[in-house]
């Protein structure tokens, strides 16, 4: 398939006829794909409007096939008719969405903010720790990225037994914190070489400490960056599930670990599952529509020289 | 604390180059010093205390560890002042690195080297025997493990399939990078699977898109003259399913960074390529692909990465069914936690997979190199 393409766009000067071939085939490759996409997404949002029968029989297209009604959203405390009446589900989702919400924002920050610091430093500043230069120390945060989470998981779940930190938010924030933070240093890296030193330079002739440089003239620049790192960092937090699923209990559950709950019971409600998988993945699917460019900036820092 | 903090903030706001450290008065490199081994005496005199009240030695003590972590911030936050004041400018600049530093240190150095320690041990949290040192025996039984070793295995196969991913994602951001209207619509559409949560899209997906009686996956595959569509029975099958869910979710990724490189690649060669009357072909072969090389390495390996955590899916899905055929390392160690709250073995059976994919990921960046370099 990939192949093909590139012959098409290249030929498309030769002649009319296969211009046409290759503009057929290349919408219709991108519509297929979006098909794909975006099939799953169509399937959830409309079964949480189903009744049983609609989901059995396999109906697709609301008012043709299909009446839809709020049973799912009910079932969640969500639909219009019962959002004012006190309800204990809808009470446990906004529990969870705000547990979901707290640690991937608290995460996010604390990650921007030392990892932003570290990333500075390493690439304005010459350290020398014992005999760990710059490049180990690089090395050092960025070898993170490979350590799967099933190593941590265990000896964090006794040792957050022993500092009390099991099942609360600040045990989770710690632990994504750690998790992004190699991300973070290697968007915020190359954020920072790409500022001249001069403007820092600049500043430090003008009387500025290095913190002052740091703050009133180089943050102002990497903010973009920034952005873009915390963007991601939300991204990956609010959709982890596996430490969530260790070391959370009733406290500090998040919405992953609400809807992955539900799905082990025998005799699954579609329409509920449904309202709630749409509830879970809204969020980000609104951030990834609103904040594409700084997702695609994020994810291809460092990629292309 | 507070009369430290006092005598600290002025420095800040000195001119950053008119502090050398050779000009910084004894008396303030003493106070840096008293403050850093002050801190560390606090923190080591913590961890007696506390060391000793939980073997009954003693009496005086906290009920959990945890004011041994505020003891560590606080010794992190004494050994920065220390710097500022004993080392001028320097100190400052280590004061960028600092924090990062110790709070990495702490949450992986020690856990790693705690993990290591369990993973010695006979240890059921279920059972009332508690923690017993066994030496061992845990990476005997290891080797012995069918279960672990067709996760090993599983693990070999989900890692191949990032090749085939590799492909679909080239292809989609060459069709991208191709002259079309909309192009945003379509970026962000593509995009969209990698936002939502695998949680939410193993049930989406997984459980119902590809449920056997009505789902419209298993509709679809009846339609086109498959009697059977069980996506999670056969374990060939199930293998291929988790596959194509963790495909979808992921191909994105690699599609944003190939994207990344395609429109990096400057127009002048391929011109150059197409006036030598290079068939689209021959371009692609000869001039994009090689090009492309050193993206798609990065690509790939960043990719092969995450594979490698692949838990979630798994676990949602088909909880390493059936009889564990789909298992991941991660997942199935969970299962050993969660189904049978064995936390030594399991932690032997994740330090070994630390060991083997530390060892895994360095080839590969070793090879990926040699690679990149034999072939521009």
């Amino acid at each position: 398939m990939s192949v093909q393409t590139t012959e098409y766009t290249v030929s498309e000067i030769r002649s009319p006829a296969s211009f046409i071939t290759s503009r057929v085939f290349i919408y219709g490759a991108l519509v297929f794909w979006a098909l794909i996409c975006l099939f799953p997404i169509y399937w959830t949002i409309t079964t949480s409007f189903k009744s049983a029968v609609d989901v059995t029989q396999g109906h697709l297209i609301p008012f043709v096939d299909f009446q839809p009604d709020w049973k799912g959203w009910r079932s969640l405390g969500l639909s219009p008719d019962s959002i004012f009446q006190t309800s204990t589900v809808r009470d446990e989702f906004f529990k969870r969405f705000m547990n979901s919400v707290i640690t991937s924002v608290g995460a996010s920050s604390l990650a921007i903010v030392i990892g932003s610091l570290a990333a500075y430093g390493l690439t304005r500043y010459r350290y020398k720790f014992a005999w760990f230069k710059n490049e180990d120390i690089s090395f050092f945060f960025l070898s993170q990225l490979i350590l799967p989470p099933v190593v941590l998981a265990l000896p964090f779940l006794v040792l957050y037994r022993e500092v009390g930190l099991l099942d609360t938010r600040i045990g989770l924030i710690l632990l994504y914190t750690l998790m992004v933070l190699p991300i973070v240093i290697w968007i915020m890296r190359d954020q920072f070489n790409s500022i001249p030193v001069e403007l820092e330079e600049a500043a430090l002739v003008d009387g500025l400490s290095i913190w002052g440089a740091f703050f009133r003239i180089v943050m102002p620049i990497a903010l973009p960056g920034m952005v873009a790192a915390f963007i991601l960092a939300m991204v990956l937090c609010w959709n982890e599930y596996f430490f969530a699923a260790l070391l959370t209990s009733t406290d500090a559950k998040t919405i992953p670990v609400m809807v992955a709950s539900q799905t082990g019971s025998q005799g699954i409600n579609w329409w509920s599952m449904a309202a709630l998988a749409t509830a879970a993945i809204a969020p980000l699917a609104v951030i990834g529509i609103a904040l594409e460019r700084y997702l695609i900036m994020g994810m291809t820092a460092g990629a292309v020289k | 604390m507070r009369r430290v903090a006092d005598q600290i903030l002025p420095t800040n706001d000195w001119p950053a180059n008119a502090v050398p450290s050779d000009l910084i008065p004894p008396g303030r490199k003493r106070l840096g010093w008293a403050v850093m081994a002050a801190a560390t005496l606090g923190l080591l005199a913590t961890i007696l205390v506390q060391i000793l009240y939980k073997s009954e030695v003693d009496t005086i003590g906290f009920e959990t560890w945890r004011p041994v972590v505020y003891a560590y911030v606080l010794w992190g936050v004494a050994l920065g002042i220390g710097q500022v004041l004993t080392r001028g400018e320097d100190g400052q600049r280590a004061l960028f690195l600092l924090p990062a530093l110790l709070f990495t240190i702490a949450m992986v150095i020690f856990p790693t080297l705690f993990g290591f320690y369990i993973a010695l041990t006979d240890w059921n949290l279920s059972s009332f025997s508690g923690r017993r040192f066994n030496g061992l025996d845990n990476f005997w039984q290891m080797l012995g493990d069918p279960y672990y070793r067709n996760a090993l295995f599983n693990m070999v196969l989900y890692v191949l399939a990032v090749l085939v991913e590799y492909v679909i994602a080239f292809g989609l951001a060459l069709l991208l990078n191709a002259q079309i209207r909309a192009r945003k619509f379509f970026r962000v559409v593509f995009l969209m699977p990698l936002m939502l949560s695998p949680v939410a899209v193993s049930w989406m997906i997984g459980k119902s898109l590809m449920e056997y009686r009505f789902g419209p996956a298993a509709t679809l595959a009846r339609h086109l003259g498959w009697d059977n569509p069980a996506f999670f029975s056969d374990p060939i099958i199930a293998r291929i399913s988790i596959m194509i869910l963790d495909a979808w979710t992921f191909i994105p990724f690699m599609m944003i960074m190939l994207l990344a490189g395609l429109q990096a690649m400057s127009r002048e060669v391929l011109e150059a390529a197409r006036v030598d009357g290079a068939t689209t072909w021959q371009t692609f072969w000869q001039v994009t692909f090689p090009l492309m090389l050193p993206v798609s390495v990065t690509a790939v390996i960043l990719r092969i990465i995450f594979k490698l955590k692949l838990a979630d899916i798994i676990i949602t899905v088909t909880s390493g069914g059936p009889g564990g055929a789909t298992d991941s390392v991660s997942s199935f160690i969970y299962r050993e936690y969660r189904d049978r709250s064995n936390v030594g073995y399991g932690t032997m059976l994740a330090m070994a997979y630390l060991v083997i994919i530390v060892v895994f990921v360095t080839w590969l960046l070793k090879l990926a190199n040699r690679f990149v370099r034999n072939v521009n």
